[in-house]
């Protein structure tokens, strides 16, 4: 009999029955909560069920904060809509005993940021949440994966989901990355390869030296992007990176119960027997810092790059689908990439918006000046007050940046961070789609260092140029 | 137990979206899903295409007849994908559509879909794509789905079988909820926590530092 692979021995731990057809139900360590699925709570009450362990579930809010004046509290946001939402994770938490991590709270940000950072996820967890992004925190290798709203309710009410068993992909990066070629470039690399449906069914262990040499940062970006290849899940065997990063979390296990549960999580990594149902490779020297040209994730190149012909894409499909994203994006086949003019820049959301990331762009944009508005915006407070007590505030400031409080911000715009219509914006965020950014808005997706060349070359640039 | 709309069988327009990857930026843009349901969604369904700036009606095939009523919709590859956000199914739902049929589906759009009585059909490209012509050619075009018989029936006589989970066939039949069929488990649920708790007692420590603090914080909400 062959091992098993860290996907299979979390599955295993935590399958409560099996049914007809195939679906597992599934114990769930831990839920994660923003200000979306509102519509659980209210259904919740409608039908008069009790959230059945309050203490498993911790609520962040991110989408709907606003990242400047914020010593008003939620009375201070203009916007009635997003008050409400605000308000309302806040009022919900409260009624139903969940940990809020809101608007005033001193640890408040990102939930794919604030949780990991918190010592909230490790290895061996069934984790899920309410946003798609929750694959990020398989970077502990813990099973991370989004649910809708009505799945939010399942997990409220019951700590337990009905799944499917996806299929185990695995991809490995061996390697040396260069300098300033990131997780970020890697994950973009990996996308562009797979493509944006290639992860359909399956969840992607990400192996080999890169990946192995990456920190716990870059790790989270590769894990988070995951889904962006359509995959359930991203993770990566734990390891002493991993387990150093944890032993310096304020909530992560403490004394015995660290020993104890360090013992368990050596237990985790993938046996070197275990099979895949499909594995995947890519040469972590070959590569250089990538930039979106289109409109989905696999539409990615790099930096040296020229746009593509469409009828450079054997599949009609592709073919079909890049021309229609030129067309949007506003881009001309040949042009190079580092030819494309730029109207703004966003350092921040779930992808790229941790210590490290503005470490990152401050060591780049020391003494620079920003041509186009740039905006940093830390995914959590913990962050920012981490990156103020370095001084990084104070050269992303002396090179014109725009220094914010932690959220989604600009990723999303829900708050009312918008790139305006016809702008095009060099963004850290991880969704290039039509509108995503505000309507008529065009992204470009890239590293912390790509964005800060972006920032104070007023293109699309590589890092490489201004360091 | 609470109810989900019951499927079984259906017949409507089908209505050709037949783009690759549609998204749900795309399928309702992140500045409804703040809006209670009571607002009605089905104006927010392909917001972006169906509506200039100034809110005036833009040419998109959904805004135009008969395609205004369709109950089903056919697209590409890879439909729902991108993020969690079940406001994409409502928005469909109260659009009016009941079943969305493509080649394949982003894997929580799928998921979503089940929970909400809202049918998703796999089907071949090949199949995909002469469907999509024939919509195109025959507009008002007619499409019947039997869950039972896990069949459609096409405009052109051809019926194609599509494959669904059979517990969720069952359920989208009569109409059930995940909760009421979980809660039929519960022995076995507290049965597994006891056992989960004791090999990993660590992971359900009350933190008192983590619930206390955040108590006490005020949110300026009542
Ligand atoms: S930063 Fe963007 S992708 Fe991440 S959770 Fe927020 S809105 Fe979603």
């Amino acid at each position: 009999m062959s091992g098993k692979t860290l996907f299979e021995k979390i599955w295993d731990s935590h399958m409560i029955a099996e049914r007809e057809g195939g679906e597992a139900l599934l114990y769930v360590d831990r839920n994660l909560l923003h200000e979306g699925p509102f519509y659980a709570f209210d259904a919740l009450k409608r039908e008069g069920r009790q959230v059945h362990r309050p203490l498993q579930t911790i609520a962040f809010s991110d989408h709907y904060v606003p990242t400047t004046a914020r010593a008003m509290g939620s009375a201070g946001i203009k916007d009635g809509e997003a008050r409400v939402m605000v308000e309302q994770l806040a009022r919900n938490s409260r009624a139903t005993g969940i940990v809020h991590f809101g608007l005033q709270d001193e640890e408040q940000g990102i939930m794919h940021v604030a949780g990991a950072e918190l010592g909230l996820c490790e290895p061996g967890m069934l984790m899920g949440g309410a946003d798609s992004h929750t694959s990020t925190n398989g970077a502990f290798g813990l099973f991370g994966f989004g649910v809708g709203a009505s799945q939010v309710k399942h997990i409220l009410a019951t700590q337990t989901l009905w799944f499917s068993k996806p299929k185990n992909m695995r991809v490995t990066v061996d390697g040396t990355l260069g300098p300033l070629v990131s997780g970020k470039d890697l994950i973009l690399a990996i996308i562009a390869q797979i493509g944006i449906d290639g992860g359909i069914g399956h969840v992607i262990e990400y192996a080999g030296s890169a990946i192995r040499a990456l920190s716990m940062e870059g790790r989270m970006t590769v894990c988070n992007m995951t889904i962006e290849a359509g995959a359930r899940s991203g993770m990566i065997c734990p390891d002493q990176t991993t387990y150093d990063y944890l032993g310096n979390t304020r909530y992560g296990p403490k004394g015995d119960d660290w020993k104890a549960a360090l013992a368990y999580w050596k237990t985790l990594p993938t046996d070197a027997d275990a099979r895949f149902d499909r594995e995947v490779r890519l040469d972590g020297n070959a590569l250089e810092p990538m930039v979106t040209w289109g409109t989905n994730q696999d539409e990615a190149i790099g930096i040296s790059g020229r746009v593509p012909e469409p009828a450079s894409f054997a599949d009609p499909a592709r073919r079909e689908r890049a021309a229609e994203a030129q067309a949007y994006m506003q881009i001309k086949p040949g042009t190079a990439m580092r030819d494309i003019a730029v109207d703004r820049v966003f350092i921040g959301s779930c992808t790229n918006a941790r210590i490290e990331d503005l470490r990152i762009a401050a060591k780049l944009a020391q003494g620079q000046k920003a041509r186009v508005p740039t905006i940093v915006v830390p995914g959590s407070m913990t962050v920012k007050r981490a990156a103020e007590s370095e001084g990084l505030h104070e050269i992303f400031l002396a090179a014109g940046f725009e220094w914010r409080d932690a959220g989604c911000s600009m990723c999303t715009g829900s708050n009312g961070d918008k790139v305006p219509s016809g702008e095009r914006c060099a963004s850290t965020s991880n969704r290039n789609f039509e509108g995503r950014q505000g309507r008529g808005s065009m992204t470009h997706l890239v590293s912390p260092a790509s964005a800060v060349a972006a920032a104070v070359t007023g293109r699309l640039a590589d890092a490489r140029e201004i360091a | 137990m609470s109810a989900v709309a019951a499927f079984t069988t259906f017949t409507a327009v089908a209505a050709p979206v037949f783009q690759a990857n549609v998204d749900t930026d795309k399928l309702i843009p992140h500045k409804f899903l703040r809006k209670p349901l009571s607002a009605g969604y089905r104006n927010f369904l392909f917001y972006d295409q169906r509506f200039a700036e100034d809110g005036s009606e833009k040419d998109f095939i959904l805004n135009r007849a008969p395609f205004d009523k369709a109950g089903i919709l056919l697209s590409g590859r890879n439909f729902g994908c991108g993020s969690t956000r079940e406001g994409a199914i409502y928005a469909l739902q109260d659009f009016g559509i009941r079943c969305v049929i493509a080649p394949s589906f982003g894997d929580i759009f799928y998921a979503n879909c089940l929970q909400n009585g809202l049918l998703p059909v796999v089907i071949g490209d090949a199949q995909a794509e002469k469907l999509n012509a024939h919509l195109e050619a025959h507009p008002g075009a007619q499409v019947s789905v039997d869950l039972a018989a896990q069949t459609v029936t096409l405009p052109y006589g051809e019926t194609l079988r599509f494959e669904i989970d059979a517990q969720r066939k069952e359920q989208l039949l009569k109409g059930l909820d995940d909760i009421g069929i979980t809660q039929q488990y519960s022995t076995q649920i507290d049965q597994f926590e006891a056992a989960h708790k004791k090999r990993q007692p660590w992971l359900f420590r009350a933190q008192p530092e983590l619930t206390d603090t955040r108590a006490t914080l005020k949110e300026g909400v009542s």
